[in-house]
């Protein structure tokens, strides 16, 4: 470890100045004047921009609007007088270094006029809410009655759940570091979306795409928060206003006032079932809040699509429109904060029914995907089920609540089912160039923002060419290289690695054709020939076999360069396919003070095949201990009053610290997916989901009390 | 943050000339104090670094310990005699914080941390009769799950937020100060004013005057104490509730109690009430919940944190049967 990486806010240019940001602190209004002259007279100030001297620019572009679009709103970005939220960025300040910059930010003097404003939730709600959009589609499904279903079912359970907003914390705050060459722009970001991001600074700045450069080649954790941001924009525009070399790092603070994070959600799920406990109906529907033209639909449902069969199924998801931030992409979007629901409804069912839970789950198991009736790909929860109720000591567990206690201990047992739909994007793709001397060099638009993603995909090229890792030089994050793959973690790996099969087949089929006649290989098909040792040789034959070096040196090639694609993602078409957990915690719940402490937590993942068993238990024990944050702790304090986050600093908003978090065991079934590229379905959120669902269930099992409303704090269990 | 001039003092004198000096403040390891000052809470236009001065933990004749302000928190809660004379005060040291931020705190600064609501650190955007006396107080009526159940006042429901000090209340301890008026000595639980109509008024401090030193008198049963913190997560959080007692039983009956409260007022709450309804009485946890129960009769409950009452109840409980020896 020599802290040489270098991290988006570490590029640095000569001439750079430092930018700070001046924030809105009302929710709506209009801005009537800003007075900068104390900031203009204090040390070091250099440029001042808000709407009054911004370059003229398009408004963000939402994600999916367009290929190439990332943004989490469609607003202008201080093109006009408009205050839209709370926290908006209304000038920036522009100084020769970051203190200078911050206290000439705090001379500032902004005037506004406010509006009424929505900023509470009921409120918001009370105004009329709108049926969600999905694809196009509105968010409202109907197989059966499931009304009817549940209110003659034998047992039922019909409960109203509350998650709160939750901010994004990744360890590196937002930033950006940008020069202008010319009409050219670097831009050095903290991103998961290069290609994406450089298309919308040229799009929203009317210049080329091509003349864009965009590269982040470390990132210090995304988790969905690192798409395209207000920030880099601001930052482009400053710097062409100054005309000088600026870098923009968010402050903590700042990271809570820009980047949105997950939205708050009312969930009603109710579930039917026969004393048997197959499931007659189930019912998901519920309340996020949203803001108009934001991609991002906390669709909290989702989960209920294809977890279980059942007679009859009711979904539908309406937006309450707050004057707010819009809400973010975050770990798991809506599926960690619906699994939370429908995994605890399952298990109130489980209590009601006095059946186990894991029994019940399997009990309702669907045969094909209930939604679409196409067959899954692979499914093999009930495996991991298995293995994990064995690994866990699940036996052990006493059903009734309340019956384990160790001093003023109460401990628990409670479990929750996870799932993540398989997503490849279409488009993604890798130029590869063998080299003479028998090495290669990959580059591909993908991103690691600390999942191991370079490791990773590093060792799947070496296995797939037969070479040595360190043989291998891989270029990612670096929007001049060709591939446009979205930096959506869980579905890169299972992109790159489509992208890299069919990279082994175009560099064989072109090796083959450079090979010569007195070659151990001559007269050999694609068919007959595999990778091995560095070089090809024949698959039932391996003593047949030539070296790259020597197929290229002896064709006088100095080189090989191949662009492939993985082409469309046409297996999602004809399969249900989903990674699967089977999440277990135990936890003590202190009977004098309410204080949860979670004792022990395994993931029993069904995900298809583990490229990397490192990298992958690191990201489902990270994904585990976010779920607790999600369960216990975490919490953005949003004052509905003034739509202020009143809580935007690591003190005080609780994400688990080191010593909240128990050792955490993780298993996997390791059954390859025969329809996914390489066998891997992608595994960044998984864990995310159910996690939160099997701590509150083992809470319930602590103590008798279901706390359907996030996070499960010690208030809430006196 | 605004620019600033900065000195160490070499000794007393000298840190009372400098900080005597219009806008002037003291620093000691500056983990609250910088802070204030990036969040512009604080602008002080002349910085005196007092961790310079007094470093050293003296016993002093006929018992006690003299405790030099700048002591390091980390270097407070791992000495010897501390550990074994006052375990209660080691432990809400440790309680407090993270190891980083205690290897740089210091006793003095430790004592004149400023509150940690939310209202009161959001200098752009909220109404706070602590920064700007007079203007109102926007945590009354909003977040109020970690404020203030005892002692508020219509103008300011905060909490203090250190635990160390909490300690030092239930341990008797004194402050040192020196100041242009010559020096003095004001007992902790004094240290601290409720808000009243002035919050901005947080301590009896004169301006420029010094925290030196904090005494801690002989009390030898406190070797029988400790510090139970309750937060919303297993460290780094500030306390909810804290409880920090000693306690001296003979034969059942309690012959001498001390009793602490941190994450309930605008300073530590020294719970004399409860002191006083247990001194001479049953060491039983009948008698601990009614001592705990007197002493929170005075709690006035906002919208959020009414659980404190309750929360602070159970735990001076459990605190004082575990010092009795698990009495039942």
């Amino acid at each position: 470890m020599r802290g040489a990486a270098p991290y988006a806010a570490e590029f640095a240019f000569d001439g750079m100045v430092y930018a700070a940001l001046v924030f809105s602190t009302i929710a709506k209004g209009r801005i009537v004047a800003i007075d900068t002259s104390a900031a203009e007279s204090a040390p070091g100030f250099v440029h001042v921009m808000s709407h009054y001297n911004a370059p003229r620019m398009k408004p963000m572009m939402p994600w999916a609007s367009s290929e190439k679009a990332a943004g989490n709103d469609a607003l202008p970005i201080m093109q006009d007088d408009r205050i839209r939220w709370n926290g908006q960025p209304i000038a920036v300040v522009l100084a020769e270094t970051q203190e200078q910059a911050d206290y000439a930010a705090s001379l500032v003097r902004a005037t506004c006029e406010a509006e009424p404003a929505t900023t509470s939730f009921a409120q918001a709600k009370a105004n009329g809410t709108e049926t969600a959009m999905l694809g196009g589609q509105p968010v409202h499904i109907e197989i059966g009655d499931a009304e009817a279903a549940l209110a003659t079912a034998a047992v039922s359970v019909d409960a109203t759940f509350h998650t709160p907003y939750q901010n994004h914390n990744a360890i590196e705050p937002h930033a950006v570091t940008v020069a202008w060459h010319g009409d050219e722009l670097e831009v050095h970001d903290a991103s998961q979306s290069v290609a994406h991001n450089a298309w919308s600074l040229a799009t929203m700045l009317g210049i080329d795409e091509h003349q864009v450069h965009v590269t982040s080649p470390y990132v210090g954790g995304a988790f969905g928060g690192k798409f395209m941001g207000t920030h880099q924009v601001l930052a482009a525009a400053a710097s062409r206003l100054a005309g000088r070399p600026v870098r923009l790092a968010l402050s903590r603070a700042g990271v809570y006032r820009l980047v949105g994070g997950r939205a708050l959600t009312e969930q009603r799920l109710a579930i039917g079932a026969a004393r048997d406990g197959r499931f007659v109906a189930l019912i998901h529907t519920g309340t996020s809040t949203h803001i108009p033209g934001s991609p991002h639909p906390e669709l909290a449902q989702f989960v209920s699509y294809s977890s279980y069969a059942t007679d009859t199924l009711k979904i539908d998801l309406q937006w309450a429109y707050l004057d707010m931030v819009a809400n973010a992409a975050m770990r798991a979007p809506g599926e960690a904060v619906g699994s939370f629901a429908l995994e605890s409804a399952v298990d109130e069912v489980a209590v009601a029914l006095g059946m186990d839970p894991i029994e019940l789950r399997i009990r309702n198991e669907p045969a094909t995907d209930p939604l679409s009736g196409l067959p899954f790909s692979s499914r093999n929860i009930v495996k991991a089920w298995r293995a994990g109720a064995k690994r866990f000591g699940w036996e052990r567990r006493n059903p009734t609540p309340r019956a384990v206690r160790e001093g003023d201990w109460l401990i628990g047992m409670g479990c929750g089912a996870g799932s993540h739909m398989y997503a490849r994007e279409p488009g993604g793709s890798a130029r590869l160039t063998l080299a003479g001397d028998g090495t290669v060099e990959v580059a591909i638009a993908a991103h690691d923002a600390g999942m191991g993603t370079a490791t990773v995909q590093t060792q799947i090229i070496a296995e797939q060419l037969a070479l040595r890792p360190e043989q291998i030089e891989l270029r990612l994050a670096d929007s001049a290289l060709p591939g446009l793959v979205p930096g959506v973690g869980s579905s890169q790996t299972t992109t790159a690695a489509a992208t890299t099969v069919a990279a082994k087949h175009e560099v064989v089929a072109e090796l083959l054709k450079l090979v010569r006649g007195d070659s151990p290989l001559a007269g050999l098909t694609a068919d007959d020939v595999t990778p091995r040792d560095g070089g090809l040789a024949k698959i039932d034959d391996p003593g047949r076999h030539e070296s790259y070096a020597s197929i290229l040196t002896r064709a006088g090639r100095d080189e090989l360069t191949i662009d492939a694609s993985g082409g469309n993602p046409t297996e999602s078409e004809q399969y249900s396919m989903y990674s699967y957990g089977a999440m277990f915690c135990e936890v003590r719940v202190n009977a004098i003070t309410g204080e949860t402490r979670v004792s022990r937590l395994l993931g029993s993942m069904d995900c298809g095949r583990v490229m990397n068993a490192r990298t992958a238990a690191g990201q489902f024990r990270g994904g585990m201990i976010m779920a607790m944050g999600l369960a216990l702790t975490e919490e953005t304090l949003y004052d509905e009053r003034t739509a202020r986050i009143m809580n935007p600093s690591l003190a005080e908003y609780h994400i688990p610290v080191h010593a909240d978090v128990p050792k955490i065991d993780v298993i996997w079934t390791g059954i390859p997916d025969p329809h996914a590229p390489l066998g891997a379905r992608g595994i960044g959120e998984l864990s995310m989901n159910g996690t939160a669902a099997a701590i509150a269930n083992a809470i319930y099992n602590a103590t008798g009390k279901r706390v359907r409303q996030l996070p499960i704090t010690l208030d809430k269990l006196l | 943050m605004k620019p600033f001039t900065y000195a160490r003092a070499g000794d007393v004198a000298e840190a009372l000339r400098a900080g005597a000096a219009p806008g002037a403040k003291y620093i000691g390891g500056g983990t609250n104090l910088v802070d204030l000052m990036r969040e512009t809470i604080e602008q002080p236009t002349a910085l005196v670094d007092v961790t310079g001065l007094s470093s050293d933990i003296k016993r002093l004749r006929g018992g006690g310990l003299l405790i030099g302000a700048a002591v390091r928190n980390t270097e407070l809660a791992t000495h010897r005699e501390v550990r074994t004379q006052s375990p209660v005060l080691s432990r809400a040291v440790v309680a407090g914080a993270s190891g980083q931020i205690r290897n740089m705190a210091t006793v003095g600064g430790n004592m004149l941390q400023r509150t940690r609501c939310a209202y009161f650190y959001d200098a752009g955007g909220s109404r706070c009769n602590k920064r700007n006396p007079g203007q109102g107080c926007d945590a009354i009526e909003g977040f109020n799950r970690t404020h203030a159940i005892l002692g508020a006042s219509s103008a300011c429901v905060a909490t203090h937020p250190s635990d160390m000090c909490v300690a030092l209340a239930a341990l008797d301890a004194v402050v040192h100060l020196d100041g242009p008026g010559g020096a003095r000595k004001v007992p902790l639980t004094e240290l601290h004013r409720l808000p009243g109509d002035h919050p901005e008024v947080e301590t009896v401090l004169d301006r420029s005057e010094l925290i030196t030193a904090v005494e801690l008198p002989p009390l030898p049963w406190a070797r029988r104490s400790t510090y139970r913190k309750v937060r919303d997560r297993a460290s780094y959080a500030f306390a909810l509730v804290s409880v920090a007692a000693a306690l001296d039983v003979r034969g059942g009956e309690v012959r001498n109690v001390r009793i602490a409260l941190g994450g309930v007022a605008h300073k530590p709450w020294r719970a004399h009430e409860a002191e006083t309804a247990l001194i001479g009485g049953p060491a039983t946890t009948r008698a601990f919940r009614a001592a705990a129960e007197a002493e929170l009769m005075a709690a006035k409950p906002l919208h959020d944190n009414g659980f404190k009452i309750e929360l602070a109840t159970r735990t001076i409980t459990a605190v004082l049967s575990e010092l009795a020896g698990g009495t039942r």
